[in-house]
């Protein structure tokens, strides 16, 4: 085995790769939720180590009656160009929701649900902040089954110690 | 780019790759390169699984012209997601593609 590079260049440090991501999730809707979700995944099919850590009403991820229920936010949200009160109207966000979920389904985008499982067969760790836990009066048997552990903000500091935080 | 040399049954074979690790001629590639491939990824034993997962990667790309993503390669190569993140630790379309002498499979899921 012999390697000889052509395009190293002397002196020119190359940048130390990321070993570890830990991501926290503090959104309910669907576009609080997706981009986590997406580099917990990409993460892992990039052979780092990656943690996603649920959060407030990011929690409602990983809610196991929830989960089927995430909507886009159509109030409040610029970027989905329709007027603020057009977006209110009942029906509005799951009707946004629908299309945006059928447009995902074309791009081979999995709902959810679906996407938390695959997450957890890379073997990334999926945890929910105690704190919020507590504040919304729920247990473990609330979330789905996915969910590795219920932790503290000590305990998450001490996990994502060496990698790179990712608040969403 | 990076020029290396896989050594196989037949000979010695001077393989051209990206700085990725990638091969940049797919066409170069024999399925005796596998073993050494599959060595400098860390994966000592190259096992039924292993050959199942590359050969897949490899008649993708040849069809389709890229190689799936994980969750592809999880709903159609016969390979569970978590089986392949035990093969292939450290990404398995990654890794795989590498092995399977073929590019980097694109996409973000």
């Amino acid at each position: 085995m012999s390697d000889t590079s052509t395009s190293a260049s002397a002196g020119v440090a190359t940048p130390q790769p990321i070993e570890k991501v830990s991501i926290i999730i503090s959104k309910g809707s669907l576009e609080g939720i997706y981009p986590g979700l997406i580099m917990a995944n990409g993460a892992r099919a990039e052979g780092m180590a990656a943690n996603l850590f649920f959060t407030f009403f990011g929690l409602d991820a990983i809610h196991a009656k929830r989960i089927e229920h995430i909507k886009v936010a159509t109030v409040g949200n610029p970027a989905m160009h329709i007027p603020t009160l057009l977006g209110g109207l009942p029906g509005m966000s799951a009707l946004a929701t629908h299309m945006m979920a059928k447009k995902m389904e074309d791009l081979d985008i999995p709902p959810i649900a679906e996407f938390l499982e695959m997450i957890a067969d890379t073997g990334a760790g999926i945890y929910a902040c105690k704190a919020s836990v507590d504040m919304f009066g729920l247990d473990k048997d609330d979330f789905i089954p996915q969910l590795d552990d219920i932790i503290t903000v000590g305990d998450f500091y001490e996990m994502a110690a060496g990698g790179q935080i990712i608040f969403t | 780019m990076t020029t290396t040399t896989v050594t196989t049954p037949a000979g010695v074979t001077s393989v051209e790759l990206t700085d990725d690790g990638f091969f940049v001629d797919p066409s170069v590639w024999t399925e005796d390169m596998v073993p050494e491939l599959a060595a400098r990824e860390g994966i000592a034993t190259v096992t039924d699984g292993h050959w199942q997962v590359v050969r897949f990667m490899r008649s993708e790309f040849l069809t389709k012209g890229t190689g799936p993503s994980v969750r592809a390669l999880g709903k159609t190569s016969g390979v569970s997601v978590k089986e392949l993140y035990e093969l292939f630790p450290k990404g398995p379309a990654k890794i795989a593609a590498r092995i399977a002498g073929i590019p980097k499979p694109k996409g973000c899921i």
